[in-house]
């Protein structure tokens, strides 16, 4: 295989497979803290804020795995 | 398509000025000239501009007494805390007016005709974030040592009563160097993510397609700042915490 199809191939893997873990994370992560605020509806503004806090650290990762891709196609 | 890195516009002496430099001084300027017009003439009952920026000043302050509980610690960090936040927001907002991206030069780099934008949004260049980021954790740092005294606040770091603890130690130690990277990425990732793809969807459909995506980079601006700075203040808290 040259290098240029290679390139193609590997930047599509490293964002596919890159985001299928956050993907799973944040689903799991919304589901509890759903749970929670149904379970304990005065707490809702808290744990809504430490919802959108442990989002944006997941999302991360995904993002890591975007930026490879980038610059794998990129560069 | 989006380069990379940030091209270099001009050089000032050895020192490159890239257009992402150019994109961040304008909101600086602008930002300046709008808080000296708001506090001319302070009133006690503040109407108009002085309102609006008494309203996001309060709002900034009550998230830092929110998440900080220490009302020394948070009045000590919400200066920079709030320059993070207005600084974050204010240019990833401002990338996305027309002619960012757009109005350029055209230049030969490697035998290939390539446009070389004039303005590029600041953040949509590692040098920004790694910067913020830097500056972030140094912060965390300062005010951690400043509230517990460099003895107690290095026992988290180096503790020598069990290899456990001292393997556990080595890991904190190594965790807030990795804090810079992740800080960096996540705000670099974002906003050069949306900025590819509001091109490539521009490329494909121009015409009506594009505004919910203007519509996701602004929500995508607003959270990225807000997460850039909460985290900061939960490393805040986290690093004034008493080591039980």
């Amino acid at each position: 295989m040259e290098t240029e199809s290679a390139k193609f191939f590997a930047a599509a893997l490293a964002i596919a497979m890159g985001a299928l873990g956050p993907s799973i994370a944040l689903g799991f992560l919304a589901g509890k803290g759903l749970e929670a605020i149904g379970r304990n509806p005065e707490a809702a503004s808290k744990i809504q804020s430490s919802m959108i806090l442990m989002g944006a650290f997941t999302e991360a990762i995904a993002i890591y795995a975007l930026i490879v891709a980038i610059i794998i196609k990129l560069v | 398509m989006v380069a990379i890195n940030a091209e270099t516009i001009f050089k000032i002496g050895d020192f490159p000025i890239t257009n992402s430099v150019i994109a961040a001084s304008l909101p600086i300027i602008a930002l300046a000239i709008i808080t000296f017009i708001g506090t001319r003439k302070m009133k006690k009952r503040p109407k108009g501009l002085q309102n609006v920026l008494e309203m996001i000043v309060e709002s900034i302050l009550k998230l830092t007494h929110d998440v900080v509980e220490n009302k020394k610690v948070a009045n000590l960090v919400f200066p920079i805390v709030a320059t993070f936040f207005i600084f974050i927001i204010v240019n990833n907002w401002a990338g996305l007016l027309p002619g960012f991206g757009t109005i350029g030069v055209y230049e030969t780099i490697e035998g290939h005709e390539k446009l070389v934008p004039i303005l590029r949004s600041a953040n949509a260049d590692l040098n920004t974030t790694i910067m913020l980021s830097i500056l972030s954790v140094l912060t965390i740092q300062i005010v951690g040592i400043s509230a517990l005294g460099l003895k107690k606040y290095s026992k988290k770091f180096f503790n020598f009563s069990s290899p456990i603890l001292f393997f556990v130690g080595i890991l904190e130690l190594i965790s807030e160097f990795i804090k810079i990277i992740s800080f960096s990425f996540r705000l670099y990732g974002n906003v050069f993510a949306g900025e590819v793809l509001l091109i490539v969807i521009t490329l494909l459909v121009p015409y009506v397609m594009p505004i919910p995506f203007y519509g996701l980079e602004l929500f995508v601006g607003f959270i990225q700042a807000l997460v850039f700075t909460m985290l900061t203040l939960v490393f805040i808290k986290m690093a004034t915490a008493e080591v039980h």
